[in-house]
């Protein structure tokens, strides 16, 4: 039996006295499709920002690969982990976000080879080549030259994508990726990670509001609410059975709203 | 008094060589507060309160007092401890000293205009901290910021007579000595303030279009 990539033991996390994770505890295994869904507020999108060491926890322990995520060994006692501990850790990770944060400084081959040449010391026709793959992938090698600014939100979200990709992270986490974009546009994006779903074995994250897609994507359902998990089973049963009163009374108003399950 | 255009012919050599100096310490001055000024932004938003509050600490007592006390500082105090600086070296760190302050306050809007996104998104992609200011942050700070920076490269250039005070012999103090030699002080004076008045004119133009061209980039 294989080892789970991701295992959070007993997280918490507070904002001042706003308590957003109470006492979490979840594994994740290897290529492992999860969404997380659940009102705004229940913490779903603090996980990820926790994985991908954008915040501090305030309990708990995580671990990433076999490895502590906030913790290391030094002198046979266990320590905060360090700001080196920390980046050797986020090579297993990327992410991808609600509002895309392409640099917008530099053009979109730039944008994706940036970090593999600066954090893995990839020659620039090497790091070039892959991104010209990835932007085949997402179907914007035409765009390879154009700046940030020049693209739709569909197309911003596709190059955040490959970006994330280039690091070949053994773990992607998408944060609300079609929030910010028009309607029309989301389909593109949802699409991608469809066929990244189907032809990788990266283990991903997933914080959407579109229950359809989380339906069609993902291995496993959990439900949040207040901090904790409610709710988790695979998609038909979260989706046509909830168990909770609280699942349904969430599915019943996201339908009501007008979204696909 | 009558105006003396052969005076003037004769001092003008003297008043161009005071010029030069006069541009040259405003470019290394400029130069000086331009990266000391980055360095102090940069620092005081450390993490390490050990570094911050030192640094607002030094940034807060060369504001706070005069650019002229500190020249008679560098140049007439420093020697009583062993460090002796020629006059120009000396008038180029006071300067840049003093106006570093100010570019980092002018820095420290840029950087915090940087949105958190950027930070965010450059840890995600695994980006030393190092590689995040050159590659990410930096980039996107400056070209808005450019304007402000460039106004506070006229103001320098405009407070360079002071310089006259340590000894360093730019236009206002060629001026003051062709003058005190001669007993005439209407044609140095007059030209030093045309010479100014001419090159602040000329800077005026060059900040238009600075902010025409970097203004709309900010956006």
């Amino acid at each position: 039996m294989t080892a789970p990539i991701i295992r959070i033991k007993e997280l918490d996390k507070s904002f001042g006295t706003l308590r957003v994770l109470d006492g979490l505890s979840f594994d994740v295994m290897p290529g492992e499709k999860l969404a997380l869904i659940g009102p705004s507020g229940s913490g779903k999108t603090t996980i990820l920002r926790i994985l991908m060491t954008l915040e501090t926890i305030s309990g708990g322990h995580i671990e990433v690969c076999g490895e502590q995520l906030y913790h290391m060994q030094r002198n046979g006692r266990e320590v905060p982990a360090d700001a080196a501990h920390l980046h050797h850790m986020r090579r297993h990770i990327g992410m991808v976000f609600q509002h895309f944060n392409l640099f917008p400084h530099k053009s979109v081959l730039d944008n994706i080879t940036l970090a593999p040449m600066l954090t893995k010391a990839e020659p620039r026709a090497r790091a070039e080549a892959r991104a010209m793959e990835l932007l085949e992938m997402v179907g914007l090698a035409d765009k390879a030259r154009a700046m940030p600014s020049q693209l739709s939100g569909g197309q911003k979200q596709r190059v955040a994508i490959a970006r994330a990709l280039a690091l070949q992270p053994r773990i992607m986490l998408f944060d609300e990726v079609t929030s910010a974009l028009d309607p029309e546009l989301v389909e593109e994006v949802l699409l991608v990670m469809k066929r990244l779903a189907a032809e990788t074995d990266m283990t991903m994250l997933l914080v959407t509001h579109e229950m359809g897609f989380a339906h069609e994507f993902a291995d496993r359902v959990l439900f949040f609410d207040k901090g904790r998990i409610v709710e988790q089973g695979p998609p038909d049963q979260i989706f046509r059975n909830p168990e909770h009163e609280r699942t349904q009374t969430f599915l019943r108003k996201i339908i009501a709203a007008g979204h696909r399950v | 008094m009558e105006w003396d255009w052969n005076f003037v012919a004769e001092i003008m050599p003297t008043l161009l060589q005071g010029l030069r100096l006069t541009l040259l310490v405003t470019l290394l001055s400029a130069v000086v507060a331009a990266g000391l000024g980055l360095a102090f932004a940069i620092l005081r938003r450390s993490e390490n309160r050990l570094i911050a509050a030192p640094v607002g600490l030094v940034i807060e007592f060369i504001r706070g007092t005069p650019l002229l006390v500190q020249l008679y500082f560098i140049f007439y105090v420093l020697p009583d401890i062993g460090i002796v600086l020629p006059p120009l070296a000396a008038g180029v760190i006071g300067m840049g000293l003093h106006y570093a302050t100010y570019t980092a306050e002018v820095y420290r809007a840029g950087i915090e205009n940087v949105p958190r996104d950027q930070w965010e998104a450059a840890r995600a992609t695994n980006l030393t901290p190092r590689q995040t200011w050159i590659h990410v942050i930096v980039p996107q700070a400056v070209p808005p910021m450019i304007p402000a920076l460039a106004n506070y490269l006229i103001a320098m250039f405009k407070e360079t007579p002071l310089l006259s005070a340590i000894t360093v012999l730019e236009l206002m103090n060629q001026a003051k000595s062709v003058a005190n030699s001669s007993y005439r002080y209407i044609e140095p004076m007059t030209m030093v303030g045309m010479f100014f008045l001419a090159m602040s004119l000329v800077s005026v133009v060059i900040l238009r279009w600075l902010e025409h061209r970097f203004g709309r980039l900010a956006k």
